[in-house]
C-alpha cells in the first residue's frame, strides 16, 4: 500500500552539517521519524553524501551512556566504542556501521566524532562553545560546564542568529575560518541556524559582577582553545593535527577573555 | 655538575612559538607543556651533539646577560625537569636528534 512501510524496507535521511552531507540508513520508520526531527534544519534533500552509515537498531541497551568513548584507528577504519554504540568506519570506502538502540544521543555522538575526524586535516574543529552570528561576523563563547555558553546562547539579542549554544563547528578556509550551526544541542535544547559566517573572535567566558574584555596572550589562547576542543581520536598524528589547528587558529583569530554578569546587555560589547 | 651533557628533543612533540612563549604538545600522551622565553631556547638548541654547558655559555648567557654559574644551575634543573616529562632526553653521550645515543667513532 503507498505510505506504508515493511520491517525490511531500507530508510534514508542524509544530514548536513558543516557542508559535509551524511547518509544515514536504517529500516526502522520511527528511528527515521526520531533523525528527522532532532535534526531538522539540516536534512537536506540532496541525493548525494559524502559519507553513508548502516544504522542497525538493537534491542537492548549494552550499558550506561555516561562511559567515555574509545575511538581507535583500526588499520583500514576508525572503531567508536561506548556501552551504548559501536561504530565503525572506512574511510576510504566512505561507508560505516552503527550499532546502537533507538535513542538520538548515540547517533548524535556519533556524528560529532566523526566530524572531529574529518575536520582535523583541513585544519578545522568542533569547540565547547556556543556561538552566534551578527552584522555579518560569528561570536564563539567558550568554556567549561557552568561557565556561561548557555547564558550566552540565551541571551542572543533579535539581530543575531544563534549557531549552537554548545558546540561550535569551525572549518578553515584557506586564512579564514568559518563557524557553521549545529544541531548539538545542550541546556538551551535549541539547535541553531543552518548558516554560516566568518569568525570574528572567541571569547573564553568568565563570570563577573561587569562586564568587560580582556586581552589573552597568543599562548594563553591556545592553551584555551585546546582545552575546549573536541578530540576523542589518541593516535599521535590526530593529537599534532589538533594541536597545528589551535595554534593556527590563534594565529589569525583573537581569542579575549569575556567577563560577564549574566544580563542582556553583555551583547553590546560583541559588536 | 653536569660535566658533559648533552640534550636532545623528545620524540613524537609538536612545537610551536606563540609570542614569546613555547607550546609543545606531546603526541602520544596529549599532554601540553610552555615553555617561557629562555627554556625555549635551550630547548631549540637541544640538537644531541651540543654539550648543555656550551648552549648556556654560548648562547644563553650572551643572549639574556646571565651569570655562567646561575644559568647553568637553572638549565640543569630545567632540563632534568622536562627529561622526566619526555619533551627532553639527556644522555652524557652525543644523542642522535631522535634521542637515542650515537655509537662512538674512532
Amino acid at each position: 500500500m503507498p505510505g506504508q512501510t515493511t520491517a525490511a524496507e531500507r530508510l534514508e535521511v542524509v544530514i548536513e552539517i558543516g557542508h559535509l552531507p551524511i547518509r544515514l540508513c536504517v529500516n526502522d520508520p520511527s528511528f527515521i521519524r526520531l533523525l528527522e526531527t532532532r535534526y531538522a534544519g539540516f536534512v537536506t534533500s540532496r541525493r548525494e553524501a559524502r559519507f553513508e552509515f548502516e544504522i542497525e537498531i538493537a534491542p537492548e541497551a549494552f550499558g550506561s551512556a555516561d562511559e567515555d568513548v574509545r575511538v581507535q584507528w583500526d588499520s583500514e577504519c576508525w572503531r567508536l566504542d561506548r556501552s551504548d554504540f559501536h561504530a565503525e568506519w572506512n574511510p576510504a570506502t566512505a561507508r560505516g556501521k552503527i550499532r546502537q538502540t533507538a535513542n538520538p544521543y548515540s547517533i548524535d555522538s556519533v556524528l560529532r566524532i566523526v566530524h572531529t575526524i574529518l575536520l582535523a586535516p583541513t585544519g578545522g574543529f568542533l569547540l565547547h562553545a556556543s556561538s552566534a552570528v551578527r552584522n555579518g561576523r560569528s561570536f564563539l563563547f567558550a568554556g567549561v560546564s557552568g561557565s556561561g555558553k548557555t547564558t550566552m546562547a540565551r541571551l542572543v539579542p533579535p539581530d543575531a542568529k544563534l549557531l549552537t549554544d554548545e558546540i561550535s563547528y569551525v572549518c578553515r578556509r584557506g586564512a579564514q575560518y568559518y563557524a557553521f550551526g549545529t544541531p548539538f544541542v545542550g541546556e538551551l535544547a535549541r539547535a541553531g541556524e543552518n548558516v554560516s559566517a566568518p569568525v570574528a573572535a572567541v571569547y573564553l567566558l568568565a563570570k563577573g559582577a561587569e562586564n568587560r574584555i580582556e586581552p589573552m596572550g597568543q599562548g594563553e589562547s591556545a592553551r584555551a582553545l585546546l582545552e575546549n576542543i573536541l578530540f576523542f581520536a589518541k593516535e599521535p598524528e590526530m593529537v599534532d593535527l589538533v594541536f597545528e589547528a589551535a595554534c593556527d587558529f590563534v594565529s589569525c583569530v583573537p581569542v579575549h577573555r569575556l567577563v560577564f554578569k549574566p544580563e542582556a546587555d553583555v551583547w553590546e560589547l560583541i559588536v | 655538575m653536569s660535566g658533559n651533557r648533552y640534550v636532545a628533543r623528545g620524540n613524537q612533540l609538536a612545537a610551536r612559538m606563540l609570542g614569546d612563549e613555547m607550546m609543545i604538545m606531546s603526541a602520544s600522551t596529549s599532554t601540553l607543556f610552555t615553555l617561557n622565553e629562555v627554556a625555549a631556547a635551550i630547548w631549540e638548541a637541544a640538537d644531541g651533539a651540543t654539550p648543555l654547558d656550551e648552549i648556556v655559555t654560548n648562547q644563553i648567557c650572551k643572549q639574556y646577560d646571565v651569570p655562567v654559574d646561575v644559568a647553568m644551575r637553572d638549565a640543569e634543573n630545567l632540563v632534568e625537569q622536562l627529561a622526566s616529562r619526555g619533551v627532553l632526553v639527556l644522555s652524557d653521550k652525543p644523542l642522535a636528534p631522535s634521542g637515542i645515543a650515537r655509537e662512538e667513532t674512532r
